[in-house]
Formats: structure tokens, sequence, C-alpha cells
């Protein structure tokens, strides 16, 4: 299905993102809300669906004006699409997932700062026509999902014993001592999970940060 | 005629383990089995020579040799606590085997799935098994305490050997003391299981704060000493080691006996562990003189006190002299050792939320030990090159 709609470069175009520059593992960008979001499956889910679509989105606009855009006040520029998606995420939020927009608290409002969105924008939108520029945003911001989903479903089964706030650990398990792990849900649980990942995921692609 | 026979018997087995055998995969567990058992073959045919015969195996025996007070106190002193607070009698033999079934299990839990991972990273990575992993198995179960459950031991020492060591290269390469890393990971993991008043005495449902809790709860401006003996504490008993705490390291003697062992030796840096001492009793002789009615009542404990309680015997002689990752330069194990002891006393006196601070103090150290070596490196090479002659 996929190769219906997108060209053999297209995908490489997205693939890169998800895997060969991913942002967290190969990038180590956007650390920060990888760690305050993971505690909770379902909070994580929320962020990435509004870092994937603010990424994404702000680099198709981004590189619309790309050729209008004065070289010196162009961050500003940028900071400004950035923040008007990211209002909109945010209210959208508040308007439908108040709960979920709660507990998220500053940290969509941060995506503004989200090295990711800043870093995609000025390192491809800049250079890219619009189409391209959506599918490396799209790229982005899937990668980031990709690793911020799988922290947060260790984290919540490991830390809270459930997934989705549903109950996964059998009950039996916490009858014979079993105890939910408190570290997973303080910052330091995602950076053990963020660096297993990295070094998986650096064993199998070979990368190095010497060579 | 034995030694033959031993001979032609280890080379039928080393076959078995060879290039295309069938167990070649398993090659490092051999090895690691016939140099525990044997002798190395092995000798060397180029320069350079080492004279001295301790290599790292050796090394790592020694450390495990001067554990063995500190094991057996151990023992003792956790079937003691048990009977004490039974009300019972408490005969060396009976002591000894009570705290023998109670401490056994978490030694072998600590062997058994540390040396799982252990193994699987030598198969995996093609390297030999390191007796490293001999120290800090025994490390790591002899600063929990007894009532530990033992999936946590498990999980404290998988945590220890993977992330602490394995992530960084292995043996050698370690930032961080494993041990002690796996100590930390459970304490900030499990706190129910590893801090409180309920986990140092093996016995259901029995509550006794170790000497520095009852010390860090007395109210403000009291003396710590009176606590200290209100709750039944004698400065004797807190030095041979007759107080709860975890399983190893109540008898600052045992860890004395251990450290002479390790000093004739030369296992560990004589520097560091008098850096340790020497800043224990700075920082806590100030916090003694600052001592007013209105300061907290750990304030008014004197340095022999601090010396004697908690872990701080066992950390400085054990685990801050760990070569991997403790300082290499002389000036530098000093600066390093200093430090490990002032910060001990003032996690002790003025964090309330931590009655023990040498676990977090070592293990901050390990971290800054790179840096504090890069300085004193730098500082003789600015030195030797201003004493050189100018062209």
């Amino acid at each position: 299905m996929v190769k219906m709609f997108l060209t053999k470069s297209d995908q490489k175009i997205v693939k890169e993102g998800l895997w060969d520059s991913n942002p967290i593992t190969f990038r180590v960008l956007g650390i920060c809300s990888a760690l305050a979001v993971t505690v909770q499956l379902k909070t994580a889910l929320v962020m990435c669906a509004a870092l994937t679509f603010v990424v994404a989105v702000s680099n198709v606009i981004i590189s619309a004006l790309r050729d209008m855009i004065p070289s010196k006040i162009r961050i500003i520029v940028q900071l400004s699409v950035i923040s008007t998606l990211v209002i909109v995420a945010d209210q959208f939020l508040k308007a439908y997932m108040y709960d979920v927009s709660k507990q998220l608290s500053v940290f969509v409002g941060l995506i503004i700062t989200n090295c990711i969105v800043m870093g995609r924008a000025e390192g491809y939108a800049m250079a890219n026509p619009p189409w391209k520029s959506f599918l490396d945003g799209l790229g982005n911001g899937l990668g980031y999902s990709c690793i911020l989903i799988l922290v947060a479903v260790a984290r919540e089964i490991l830390g809270s014993g459930t997934l989705l706030g549903y109950p996964v650990i059998p009950q039996t398990f916490y009858d014979h001592g079993y105890i939910n792990c408190g570290i997973m849900v303080l910052a330091p649980g995602a950076f053990f999970f963020l660096g297993i990942i990295i070094w998986i995921q650096r064993k199998i692609s070979g990368y190095t940060e010497e060579s | 005629m034995f030694e033959e026979f031993l001979e032609r018997r280890s080379k039928k087995i080393r076959q078995l383990f060879e290039k295309g055998k069938p167990l070649e995969k398993l090659y490092p567990v051999h090895e690691a089995m016939d140099a525990f058992l044997l002798t190395l073959g092995k000798t060397t045919k180029k320069a350079p020579y080492v004279r001295d015969a301790v290599d790292l195996k050796r090394v790592m025996s020694f450390v495990v040799i001067a554990l063995i007070p500190c094991i057996l106190m151990g023992f003792y002193n956790t079937g003691y606590q048990i009977q004490m607070a039974k009300g019972a009698a408490h005969s060396l033999m009976g002591c000894l085997w009570l705290g023998l079934v109670k401490v056994l299990p978490i030694i072998m839990v600590s062997y058994i799935a540390g040396g799982f991972w252990e193994v699987l990273f030598a198969v995996v990575r093609k390297h030999e098994i390191n007796e490293g992993f001999l120290v800090t198995g025994i490390l790591f179960a002899l600063i929990l305490p007894p009532t530990i459950p033992l999936w946590q031991v498990a999980v404290g020492i998988s945590f220890g050997v993977v992330i602490g060591k394995e992530i960084f290269g292995g043996t050698g390469m370690n930032i961080m003391n494993p041990a002690l890393t796996a100590r930390a990971f459970i304490f900030f993991a499990y706190p129910a299981q590893i801090s409180g008043d309920a986990v140092w005495i093996a016995v259901d449902g029995f509550t006794r704060a170790t000497p520095l809790a009852v010390a860090a709860i007395a109210p403000k401006g009291a003396s710590a000493i009176a606590a200290l003996s209100q709750a039944g504490y004698t400065f004797q008993d807190a030095f041979l080691g007759f107080i709860p705490g975890s399983i190893g390291e109540t008898s600052a003697l045992a860890c004395l006996i251990g450290l002479i062992f390790l000093l004739i030796t030369r296992v560990a840096s004589w520097r560091i562990v008098a850096g340790c001492v020497l800043g224990l009793t700075a920082m806590s002789s100030v916090f003694f003189m600052l001592n007013g009615d209105n300061s907290l009542a750990l304030f008014s404990l004197p340095p022999y006190w601090h010396m004697a309680l908690g872990g701080f015997a066992f950390g400085a002689v054990f685990m801050a002299t760990d070569p991997v990752s403790a300082c290499a330069t002389q000036a530098g194990c000093w600066i390093y050792g200093i430090l490990i002891g002032i910060l001990t006393v003032l996690i002790r006196v003025v964090n309330p939320a931590y009655p023990e601070g040498v676990m977090l103090a070592i293990l901050f150290m390990n971290i800054f030990a790179p840096l504090i070596d890069h300085f004193v490196v730098r500082q003789n090479i600015k030195r030797r090159l201003a004493r050189a002659p100018r062209k």
C-alpha cells in the first residue's frame, strides 16, 4: 500500500527519520519531553500525535515560504509558524482532551522549543520543496513517536503495572511479593530505556560516535 | 603421575571447546573454569615480562579473601539480631547457622543471576569471563538488608552487571562500581525493601531503627549519643558490629581486618582509605563544632561514631578502593578519598531523606574520578614544562 502512494525516494526520506537518523536515538534531540511524558502510554501517545502534527505541518509551511523568508530573520519566522501550530494543538487538546492536556502541562507548549521541530525546519524545510519536507517531518515525527511509545510501554508496565490505565500484571504476581519498580516512574527510568534502545539500534546499524 | 592425568583430562576437555567443535561457543566458560581450577598453561614469549605473579585474577581473589571476616560477621550478626529480637538464647554456632540460612540464598542468587549475564556477554562478545564478578557478586550481597526479597537481588545484580558494567565495555571499563550501582538501583526502585526500620532484622514484623536513623530522628538540639544509648546502642557494639544494618557492613572491626590484608597485599590504595577517614573526620568535626541548641541531633555525633556506624568502613575499604572506578593518580586518590568522606557526612547529617550517605558519596565521586585524574595529570605536565629549560 505504501508503494502505491510513495515513490522510492519518498520512502527513503521517511525511513531516514524513522531509522537512519532517528531524532532521538541518532541525533539525541527532544530528550526532555521524552523523559517527561513517558510515564504513561496515554500521555506519550497524545504528545507523539501533537509533535508529529507540528513538525510535519510546520515543515510544509516553512518550505512553501522558504524563498520569501529573508535569511536574516528566518529563525523568527520559523518560530512564529511553529508556535502558531503549537497553540492550535494545545487549544485542540484543551478543548477535546482536557485531562490529558492537564497531565501534559507545559510540555505541549514546549514543543515550540523542541529541537526536533526547529532542526527540521532549519535543516530540511528551508532547502527542500513542500512535499519532501512534509515527508521528512512525518518521518521524524514518527521516529520520535516510535521511541517514545516503546519507552512509555516499558515504563508504564514496570512502573505502574498498567497499560493505558488497565492493569496488565496479574494479581497473583503481587500476592507473591512482586512490587512495581518505583524508579521507572522517575526520570532515570526513561534514561535507562533510552540508553538501551540507543545501544540496540547502534549495534544493528553499526554506527559509532568515533568514526 | 596425578599431574599427567590432569593434563591429559584437561586436554581432552579442551578439545571439545576448540574452533569447529560442538561447544565452541562456550569457550569462555571453559577458559574461566580451567583458569580457576588449574594454573594457566600460557607463558609469555616476548618482552615485556611482568615480574609480579599478581594478575587481575589474583587481585580479585585477594579481595574475596579480605572479605571473609565481613562475611562471617555478616552470618553471625544476622543470626544474632534474629535471636535478640525473639529474646532467644544466642550461642555462637546457633547464630552462625541462622544467619547462614538467611544470607546464603542471597549470595547464591547474586552469583547465579549476575553470573548468567557475565557468561552471556562473554559468549556473545567472545572475551574471557572475568574474575571481577566474583567480587561484585559478594559485595552486592553484603550491602543488602537480610530481609531483601530474592527476586530483587536478581533484578539488582542484573542491573549492576548489565547497565553498570557491560554497557561500558565490561570489566575495567565501568565508570561506577557495579555492586554499588546495583544497590542504588534497588534503593530507588524498591525503597520499602531497603530502607526504613523494618528491614534490617530478619524477623517478620519486628522493627528497630538503625543507629544512624535513631540519631537522625532525634529531636533538634538533643545529643545524638544520648539518643543512641537510650535506644540501646553502645559504641562497642557499633564498632564490633552487633547492630542492625546491611548484612556485611555492620562491623567496623571486620572491615579493618580486611583493610590490613588489602594494604599488605597492596591491592587497595592506602591514600584513598586515608583520604576517606580524613574527609569524614574533618567534616564531622566541623559539624560537631557548629553544634548548637537549634541544630539537628546528628551535628553532635563525634567523628569516631561516624566511622563506626553505617556502611562507612565497608564502603571506604572495599568500594571506594575499587581500582577501576577510583582515581589512578596519587594526588587524585587523596582528593577522591577526602571528598568521599566529606560527602558522606554531608548527606548523613544535613539531608534528612537519607540516613546513610556512603553509597551516594562513592557513586558521585566515581563519576568525578576521571575528571580529577585529568586535572592532576595536566597540573603535572604544567609543572614539568615550567621546569624544562627555555629555548
